[in-house]
């Protein structure tokens, strides 16, 4: 007899090092060589990519609930400002063209509703604008007075200084003034026009030599928030015209020819233009210069409208990921996983590993597929997809996967916990999924918000590609896809919930008998 | 069948599970009810807000809890082996699925009857507190009206209904977790998608033929007019999955080997 038979290991292999890969590699086999399971992932994936092909609808088409869709008309794409967001840019443009460094700089007199039984809205707007030209979608500094958020600077459509509040009228008038130098646009505010203070300084990119300076009016379309709308609240959105009064206009600096011209950007609307009497300038102008909001009625889709079966394919990875465990203790394998790797919590640190990194894999593959087939469909039938970076689209893609791989470990480590597939499938598809659904379509949005920040359906934010945006009005309720908590705020939610979850797991394996 | 029935009958009431679900049941109805009822306010009046169905939200987590009851009834006796057991004493299977509904929508029925008479409570304490008096236009909730029995009866019903459709799944897969996850799958994730798909012709059929949309259309008291489906025919929508369930896993009990 020789020693040599004593050790099964192979020479080389440290037992400390080499004890974790080998309970990986067990937890693995043990995982491919249950068929169902196998099953379980292929249908996860193939359903997170088959529901994105149901999307059947089609901009400008209408529906007639029980009868045929009009499919086909499709819908024109909002006009691309800077960065390739998109963006309304329609209001009324009272301007000359200035060349070089300069300024402009007015004051405000009045701010009032031009027509219409709507009224002003609260983001009625009218002031002084610096723009690279006329076209929809171009670079811009704008200062202006708002009928309901006081005075504001606004640049490039996303971003928004606010200034001191209050709006303007004959008895407290508002002077208003962008000097441009280069690149960079400062907007000062002033009370009385000698005691100026800066709003803000802003630097624009690609702003031509030639500006187009000059005053302007817009005001969006009415938008009620009805809060107690179940299934999202919506707006309506009747026309609105803003009208502003301007004197004590003066532009330094190099014009470039031509004198005041009014041109409605973005195409006319009725009851817009100007005129001018005894000095003063009064401006009619419609529409909004603001970032493009798709919540509310208007046409557009979010990238993350092909990723909605996740959902149907979540479930599927839930039931295998904690049979994963419970089926051990049903089977009465545990008492031989733990006679083999007595290190109880390592087994469980094996088994996540495991499952979360295939579940990940089949979450990844799937959402891939849902975000290509589907980007295709919604365009074959006339949708436009707004547009977002190539790193917003990837954080939604591969943040579906991880709340995909992160559900998993939390079903196995609540199998672990309560030691029943009943109980674990129950309880994180009751905590994953049933808050998502009472949000989106059950219960009133004050409610709703507060269930997608305290549960960890609040996950699903990682797949919000749009930001709600405060200077444009539109119900942003869960229903339209605007969740309460940033998107990787929300998937910490979900997190948290899995690491206690685990933590509790470990410390019931350790205690109890398996 | 008596038989059958009392031996189904000792088996559930000696489990112990049995009675903390049916708790379990009544206690997160009303709990998600009361939340809801919290959640709705109209301070100015003319809100439109389905008052029954608002106080009947917590059907879609009670639910939940009438899935796993039902559900272990018969994929418990798998795990553990029992059904062979239970197979051996009463041979006529169909007969055991029988008295396993009988007495699963007996007690379902029961305690579905407390769920709901607790949510009517909660709701009656609540909602006047937040704008829905009769001053605004708003009658207090009671069961003596018409729809408000309609949608709180058949609240009763659709739980039910759910056991049923349940107790057929499992019967078909023979394993809790697999079972439980296609069943609460079927009843939360199909609104969810069609949610998600907006205001398509395919949403509106997905919600015409899911079995929780269509069953819960039971609950509305206004705006029937704007339902995918009418409150009685989508109760039957949800009959029908059930009666499809039970007859797959009657059949499938037959001819499979336990």
């Amino acid at each position: 007899m020789t020693t040599t038979a004593v050790t099964s290991r192979a020479p080389g292999t440290r037992a400390g090092h080499s004890g974790f890969g080998r309970l990986l590699r067990a937890e693995w086999v043990k995982f491919r060589t249950v068929r169902g399971w196998v099953i379980g992932m292929l249908v996860a994936l193939l359903v997170t990519a088959g529901v994105a092909l149901l999307d059947h609808s089609a901009c400008g088409g209408t529906v007639v609930p029980g009868g045929k869709v009009i499919t086909g008309v499709g819908c024109a794409a909002p006009a691309s400002g800077p960065g390739g967001v998109a963006v309304t840019d329609s209001f009324y443009f009272v301007r000359q063209p200035l060349a070089g460094n300069g300024s402009i700089t007015v004051r405000m007199t009045s701010l009032t509703s031009g027509q219409g039984p709507a009224g002003l809205q609260p983001w009625s707007k009218a002031g002084i604008i610096i723009t690279a030209s006329t076209r929809p979608g171009s670079a811009y500094a704008a200062m202006m007075v708002t009928a309901g958020h006081g005075v504001r600077m606004q640049y490039d459509y996303t971003g928004d200084i606010a200034g001191p509040p209050g709006t303007a009228s004959a008895a407290s008038p508002r002077w208003l003034r962008l000097t441009r130098s280069g690149g960079t646009v400062t907007g000062y505010q002033s009370a009385d026009g000698s005691r100026w203070s800066v709003v803000g300084t802003v630097r624009l990119a690609g702003l031509p030599a030639v500006v187009q300076a000059g005053m302007f009016a817009a005001s969006p379309g009415s938008y009620q928030s009805s809060s107690q709308t179940l299934g999202g609240s919506s707006g309506s959105g009747a026309a609105t015209v803003a009208a502003a009064r301007f004197d004590h206009v003066s532009v330094t600096g190099q014009r470039a020819g031509g004198g005041w011209a009014g041109v409605a950007v973005g195409g006319p609307s009725p009851g817009t233009g100007f005129h001018r009497a005894a000095g003063a300038v009064t401006v009619n102008g419609s529409g909004d210069i603001a970032p493009y909001v798709a919540a509310g009625g208007q046409p557009g889709t979010s990238v993350e409208q092909t990723l909605t079966g996740a959902v149907v394919g979540l479930i599927a990875v839930i039931v295998v990921a904690a049979m994963f465990m419970t089926a051990e203790y049903r089977r009465g394998l545990i008492r031989v996983t733990f006679a083999a790797s007595p290190r109880r919590g390592r087994v469980l640190a094996a088994k996540a590993v495991v499952i979360g990194s295939v579940t990940f894999l089949a979450g990844l593959a799937g959402s891939i597929a849902a975000v290509v087939a589907g980007e295709r469909l919604l365009r074959s039938n006339g949708n436009f997809i707004l547009p977002v970076s190539a790193f917003t689209e990837v954080r939604a893609v591969a943040g579906t996967a991880a709340i995909v791989a992160v559900a998993a470990v939390l079903a196995l480590a609540l199998g672990a916990l309560l030691r029943s597939s009943a109980g674990a499938v129950t309880a994180v598809i009751a905590a994953v999924v049933l808050p998502y659904l009472l949000a989106i379509i059950v219960l009133p949005a004050g409610a709703a918000d507060w269930l997608l920040r305290l549960t960890p359906a609040a996950a699903f934010a990682i797949q919000q590609t749009t930001p709600a945006y405060p200077q444009v009005s539109a119900p942003y309720t869960p229903g339209n896809g605007y969740f309460p908590l940033a998107p990787w705020a929300g998937f910490a939610v979900l997190c948290g919930y899995t690491a206690l979850a685990v933590g509790l797991a470990v410390v019931a394996l350790r205690r109890r008998d398996a | 069948m008596r038989e059958a029935l009392s031996a189904e009958w000792v088996k559930l009431r000696t489990v112990a599970g049995t009675k903390w679900l049916l708790a379990a049941v009544v206690v997160a109805t009303a709990a998600l009810s009361a939340i809801a009822d919290a959640a709705t306010r109209c301070p100015a009046g003319r809100c439109q807000v389905d008052l029954a169905k608002t106080s009947l939200t917590g059907i879609y987590l009670g639910q939940a809890m009438v899935v796993i009851l039902a559900a272990t009834v018969i994929s418990g006796e798998y795990g553990t082996g029992m059904i062979r057991v239970t197979f051996t004493a009463m041979p006529r299977r169909t007969a055991v699925l029988a008295a396993k509904a009988a007495v699963i929508v007996g007690l379902v029925l029961a305690a579905g009857t407390i769920a709901v008479a607790g949510c009517a409570l909660v709701g009656q304490l609540i909602l006047p507190g937040h704008g829905f008096t009769t001053a605004h236009g708003y009658e207090a909730l009671s069961l003596g009206d018409g729809p408000v029995l309609r949608a709180a009866a058949g609240s009763v019903l659709y739980l039910a209904l759910i056991a049923l459709l349940s107790l057929g799944a499992a019967a078909v897969a023979r394993d809790t977790a697999v079972a439980i996850g296609t069943v609460l799958g079927l009843l939360y994730v199909v609104p969810v998608v069609a949610a998600l798909l907006g205001n398509s012709s395919t949403a509106r059929h997905l919600q015409q033929i899911a079995p929780m949309t269509a069953g819960l259309a039971i609950q509305a008291t206004t705006g029937l007019r704007a339902l995918p489906i009418a409150p009685w025919a989508g109760l039957g929508v949800l009959a029908a999955w059930a009666a499809v369930a039970l007859l797959a896993g009657g059949v499938l009990l037959r001819l499979r080997d336990a």
